[in-house]
């Protein structure tokens, strides 16, 4: 017998302590997973044993200046089934096909789904989800959900926008003010085994959602309304391809009004109608849809024409070249370089001052001072009146301006630049750039957004816009002012006058490219009152059919629009 | 520790301690094995029992061969080393054959002998088979095992059973291997071979691993859980369970992970349902558990009244140790995915009825003990 040998017992206690170090490793590796892995591994755990079902958040208002209502959200119902917990399908089957009125195969299909939960309809109206509900169909899931809802339905369709599937603005102010207005979706969470079936005596989890805020708009319902009946009427009577109406007050660049008619209805966004409703159901519907969708006030630049005279005679009396009381003789031409370019009046205006050279709309006065400028200077003037660059108003898609370069402006390219040809800019350029020059010299930024309240109507942030000061002169903004309320009292734009106001403005007449088809912009440009302006107007009205002068077809309705608001906002 | 007296038979030694953890660690079993089945079987079976009742069986049946070799002298099994081993080569062989009514294959693997009533597998026998006949084989030829050629003579006896096993089941194979080192290492004085033969092993294992392509699917389920799909599938789960464990654990039942999401929670994975339910805290209990029912072994190898005696003890003691190691290793991902329970805790027949004959085996080794030598381990 050979036992009791020392070296068999050290033996033994060999293989009990090497047993032990491999029980340490592994406690080591369970502390490791347990405590220093144990929140990733069981936040995984989680997300596999819960099945989330969402609970959308409503979406935030919008509100005008008076607080009434512009966008907010109808109750509706989504529809979904668990396929696990469907106990009698052919009864739900018929149920729901009843119910939604959804063809058959489509209902079978997704409730035979082998998933964790399936959408049957979203947008449900409340009625129709309390019926199903009624039922107590085991697996028939009803969610409560948000429908965007515009009460005017086709009011100021273009600015404000529209939201998707999710919620999510799509254009407008719903896109820009996305973050604002979209809350935080809640959640029902409910526990379930590998099956998917719930687990009894585990109750579900709320994560309740949050209300997105409100959004409080510079833009007046009332004032919104009285422009698009407005534009409504130019656009029917003048045959006109569209209208665009911007109403803005020229102080702090609020905006009023936002006209581009013919607008479109924000609670059916995706369904073509006027002149684009004969594409309906062509491969091309989506490109119509964006174009229905086009603000031209802001996505589109097109040649002032005239109304730019305002910015030639503004930079020449900052530059001192001319005096109100000089005078000018306009034999219906004038010839630069090699050049003979005609004025509107092809017979000529005559002698006249400078004065009435703004009343008349006499291109050659304007080219001439124009070339007194010079390229360079004119140049500078582009650039420190902000015609450069973009208003950054807050719309999406804002077009920039198209301008020849600096060393490309020869004596014709200046020419034409002084009566507001061969350049193009967006009609809120054009409006944000007259503000600065007439309300004293500041550059403001047009804008709707004025505040962000919460579900109470506590403000919880307001904007503020960038303004920039010494545009110009006082003096030369307070000539200004002078000269175009002449030209609404006694010259071109008499058709604007409104008896017991003080009406300043300019009309425009311009030829769109190219000049052999004879299409023509008809705009006008007003503002009241002319000693202090708190509400300024533009009228386009493109591709007007029989007379196209802006002076006889655009600056009557902007008279219009003043005979309505100036009295509503108590202006005089 | 306990000891009694036993009239004029003199003093004798009876390891109730060792009794006592076999017990509670079978008793825990239960409870976890409950935990851990009770809502996949009452969906499958109706029966949230299901799994308990079964074992509940296989805790009788178990008390039959544990009593039976705890009440029997172990020095009669030297008669019968031989017969354990050709025994169980036979067996071996036999589940090899396709013979309908007495074959049958589960999990595409494991191969089970039907007898009548009962069902098992002959390699969970091929393991006590050996520790019966190593024993009584070194015992024979103690004093050549200073060389190392009559040791790589014994492996020579030893390979064909080996064999046998590793074509049912490799797991089993290594898991027998590993036993018969053990008790080889107590054996002979030597270290150095021992320590070549591990080397040797573990390189054996990689190549094996690395040139099977379908292990090395779970070698990649190993390396990358995340990624691996449904090879990695069961091992996420186990991880999950862990994670979710944390500190002191969900509660017992409170597990989510058994809910369909562990594969058969209450197999070889049933250690991450432990973790999940009784977290950090109950894991190292249950480890520390199966440390002190080693370590009981350990004192009853070191007083067996003879080398025959330790070294049934040590086979035992190797055999527990390697399945609760190579177990955790596998749930807690730190070795590729093999099939080994965790003994006493996990479901599973033969292996339990087996595994509580090695323990009677044990309790008999220390019924031998006289006291007078115990003095020195107190």
């Amino acid at each position: 017998m050979e036992w009791n040998k020392t070296y068999h017992r050290r033996k033994i206690c060999v293989i009990f302590f090497g047993v032990l170090l491999c029980a340490v490793v592994l406690l080591g590796r369970l502390v490791y997973l347990m405590l220093f892995r144990g929140d990733y591994y069981s936040g995984l755990a989680t997300d596999l044993q819960q099945r989330e079902r969402k609970i959308k958040a409503a979406r935030g208002k919008i509100l005008d200046a008076n607080g009434e209502v512009l966008a907010s959200n109808k109750s509706v119902c989504t529809i979904s089934v668990i396929h696990n917990q469907i106990k009698d399908p052919e009864a739900v089957i018929s149920m729901l096909v009843k119910e939604l009125g959804l063809p058959e195969e489509k209902v079978r299909k997704r409730v035979e789904k082998y998933s964790s939960i399936e959408k049957i309809k979203s947008n449900v109206d409340k009625e129709t989800g309390n019926r199903i509900l009624a039922y107590g169909y085991a697996g028939v899931k009803v969610d409560e959900d948000y429908k965007r809802d515009y009460p005017y339905d086709d009011l100021a369709s273009k600015v404000l926008g529209f939201t998707g599937g999710d919620n999510q603005g799509i254009i407008g102010l719903e896109a820009v003010y996305d973050s604002y207005l979209q809350g935080s979706d809640g959640m029902i969470l409910t526990t379930t085994d590998a099956r998917g079936v719930e687990v009894n005596n585990i109750g579900e989890e709320r994560v309740e959602p949050i209300a997105g805020n409100n959004l409080r708009i510079s833009m007046d319902a009332n004032i919104q309304m009285f422009a698009e009946q407005a534009a409504e009427k130019a656009y029917i009577q003048k045959e006109a391809d569209s209208v665009s109406i911007i109403v803005m007050n020229p102080q702090n660049g609020e905006l009023m009004a936002m006209v581009d008619y013919p607008e479109f209805n924000l609670n059916e966004p995706f369904v073509l109608t006027g002149e684009y409703e004969q594409y309906v159901g062509t491969e091309e519907e989506q490109d119509y849809l964006n174009q229905m969708w086009r603000n031209h006030c802001i996505n589109d630049t097109y040649e002032p024409g005239s109304t730019f005279k305002i910015i030639t005679a503004s930079a020449a009396l900052e530059e001192k070249v001319v005096s109100l009381e000089e005078s000018f003789y306009c034999p219906g031409y004038i010839v630069v370089e090699d050049r003979r370019i005609r004025c509107h009046k092809t017979t000529g205006h005559g002698a006249e001052s400078f004065v009435e050279g703004i009343e008349n709309s006499c291109n050659p006065v304007f080219i001439n001072i124009g070339l007194r400028i010079g390229a360079d200077r004119f140049y500078d003037y582009f650039e420190q009146f902000g015609l450069l660059e973009k208003t950054h108003i807050d719309l999406p898609g804002e077009a920039a301006t198209i301008m020849h370069k600096r060393e490309n402006i020869g004596l014709v390219e200046l020419a034409t630049i002084s009566f507001g040809q061969s350049f193009q800019i967006t009609p809120i350029q054009l409006a944000t750039t007259v503000s600065s020059i007439i309300n004293g010299g500041t550059r403001i930024t047009p804008h709707f957004g004025v505040q962000v309240e919460d579900t109470d109507g506590t403000v919880t942030e307001s904007f503020t816009y960038d303004t920039r000061e010494g545009v110009c002169s006082e003096e030369t903004s307070e000539t200004m002012r002078y000269l175009l309320e002449k030209v609404v009292s006694e010259g071109g734009g008499n058709k604007a006058y409104i008896e017991g106001y003080e009406i300043g403005g300019k009309t425009a007449t311009s030829q769109t490219l190219p000049r052999s088809a004879n299409r023509y912009i008809s705009s006008f440009l007003g503002f009241a009152p002319a000693d202090d302006p708190q509400v300024l107007v533009l009228v386009i009205i493109r591709n007007p059919s029989g007379v196209y002068y802006g002076g006889t077809i655009a600056a009557p309705v902007a008279k219009e629009i003043f005979e309505n608001i100036l009295p509503y906002l108590e202006l005089k | 520790m306990s000891r009694r007296k036993r009239g004029e038979k003199g003093t004798t030694y009876f390891d109730y301690s060792l009794l006592f953890i076999l017990i509670f660690l079978l008793c825990f079993g239960l409870v976890m094995l409950y935990s851990s089945s009770s809502y996949t079987s009452a969906n499958k079976y109706g029966d949230s029992a299901h799994y308990l009742k079964l074992q509940l069986r296989n805790i009788l049946v178990g008390l039959v061969p544990m009593i039976f070799f705890a009440k029997v002298d172990y020095r009669i099994w030297r008669k019968f080393g031989t017969l354990a081993y050709l025994g169980s080569f036979f067996l071996c062989v036999l589940v090899m054959l396709p013979i309908p009514g007495l074959v049958r294959s589960s999990h595409g693997q494991s191969r089970w002998l039907n007898l009548g009533p009962l069902s098992f597998q002959p390699s969970e026998l091929a393991k006590i088979a050996m520790i019966i006949f190593l024993a009584m084989l070194i015992e024979k030829i103690p004093k050549q095992l200073d060389k190392f050629s009559s040791i790589v003579k014994v492996g020579a006896i030893l390979l064909p059973l080996l064999g046998v096993v590793a074509y049912n089941n490799l797991s089993t194979a290594v898991i027998i291997f590993a036993i018969a080192v053990c008790m080889l290492f107590v054996a002979s004085p030597r270290y150095a071979q021992f320590i070549g033969v591990g080397i040797a092993g573990i390189a054996f294992v990689v190549v094996f691993i690395l040139f099977a392509s379908y292990r090395s699917d779970r070698v990649d389920a190993w390396l990358h859980p995340e990624t691996a799909g449904d090879a990695g599938f069961q091992t996420l789960q186990g991880l999950y369970a862990i994670g979710s464990g944390k500190l002191f654990g969900k509660g017992l039942g409170q597990s989510l992970q058994k809910m369909g999401n562990v594969p058969e929670a209450q197999n070889d994975m049933i250690f991450s349902i432990i973790c999940e339910e009784l977290g950090l805290f109950g894991a190292i209990c249950v480890v520390l558990l199966f440390l002190l029912l080693l370590w009981r072994m350990m004192i009853i190898a070191n007083n067996a009244k003879d080398l025959y005696g330790a070294l049934l003890v040590t086979g035992v003691m190797s055999h527990i140790a390697i399945q609760v190691i190579l177990n955790i290793a596998v749930v807690t991902n730190t070795i590729p995915n093999t099939g080994v329970i965790l003994p006493f805790i996990s479901y599973g027949g033969t292996s339990l009825v087996f595994l509580m004959g090695e323990m009677g085996l044990v309790l008999s080794v220390s019924k031998g003990i006289r006291l007078e030598t115990i003095e020195s381990i107190g």
